[in-house]
């Protein structure tokens, strides 16, 4: 079976490829949303904390005065 | 009933995203394994089928991602009872993730075979039971996702959707047997018939892999998307602080 065989696959390559290349962009899309989910979670968590630290350091010089 | 302390204990969000985090990497690599030797199999070894031609090769992925629509269906349906019952977090959890990935594959269950029946049918669609049902099947998908999305307290929302995924059960059932209980273009099982194999050892082998192979990629995904929203949903408790502070960048 040559190359160009294989891609032509008995005429119904439009059919096939677009099947593949579909699962493809959907299982994929599913797979990688996560990891950049996951990123702007602790992205914003971070802030979150670092801004919840100034506020207790905040009131803490308030109480001491 | 009540459930054994270790079990809460092992399912206690903490444990799940140290556990999960160990998992993943294991599951992503048995996946893109199998799938490699499905895609393989599917393509090289198995023979041009006498009537459908080379177009059956889209069975490779319709099949199996029709079975994991349902598959994931039932996990969502079975994980958000057990929430709501004994009220375990990361049940609810595992129910809220898994919705976005069982509504991807029935869409691709959906896709691939209409681009299927467009040569072998003579179209992209018709309005039978099976393939209705499995559009129905969509729709409870989406309106999970919907539906907790609109709820702001995460305990409503895992309980409005547990109640929604275990009413919605009753489709499954339905989309398995409409090929037998209608009369219906979309053809019977071959796979899971009893009295004679009606399929290729060969067709059937690359078909198996990759049942198998969308498992394992299930499993990895959801247990990615699990440890994001987990950290979300926790975010104050000591032991998220410490992971996201140990978190470089």
């Amino acid at each position: 079976m040559s190359a160009s065989e294989f891609f032509h696959m008995g005429g119904y390559a439009v059919f096939v490829w677009s099947s593949y290349g579909i699962a493809l962009v959907l299982l994929g899309w599913t797979f990688i949303s996560p990891i950049f989910t996951k990123k702007s979670i602790i992205k914003e968590l971070k802030m979150k904390y670092r801004q919840q630290a100034r506020q207790q350091d905040g009131q803490r010089q308030e109480s001491t005065q | 009933m009540k459930l054994p302390a270790i079990v809460h204990k092992f399912s206690s969000p903490k444990n799940f995203y140290i556990m999960s985090g160990k998992m993943v990497p294991w599951f992503v690599w048995s996946f893109l394994l199998s799938l490699i030797f499905g895609l393989y199999y599917g393509f090289f070894v198995a023979p041009t089928d006498y009537q459908q031609g080379e177009s059956y090769r889209i069975m490779f992925v319709h099949v199996p991602a029709a079975w994991m629509s349902m598959f994931i269906y039932m996990v969502m349906a079975v994980s958000g009872g057990v929430g709501l019952i004994w009220r375990i977090k990361t049940a609810d959890l595992m129910a809220s993730v898994s919705a976005p990935i069982g509504a991807a594959f029935t869409l691709l269950a959906l896709i691939t075979g209409s681009l299927w029946g467009k040569p072998m049918w003579g179209t992209y669609w018709v309005w039978d039971a099976r393939l209705t049902s499995e559009l129905i099947l969509l729709f409870l998908y989406l309106g999970f996702i919907a539906l907790q999305a609109s709820i702001e307290d995460p305990r409503n929302a895992a309980r409005a959707g547990a109640v929604l995924a275990i009413v919605g059960m009753v489709n499954i059932p339905i989309i398995h047997y409409s090929v037998e209980w209608w009369s219906t273009l979309h053809q019977g099982a071959t796979v899971t018939k009893i009295d004679k194999p009606s399929i290729h050892i060969d067709m059937l082998i690359p078909l198996l892999v990759m049942a198998v192979s969308f498992k394992l990629y299930y499993a990895a995904s959801v247990l990615m998307r699990a440890r994001g929203e987990i950290l979300r949903r926790e975010q104050n408790s000591r032991w998220v602080k410490e992971v996201v502070e140990n978190e470089c960048k």
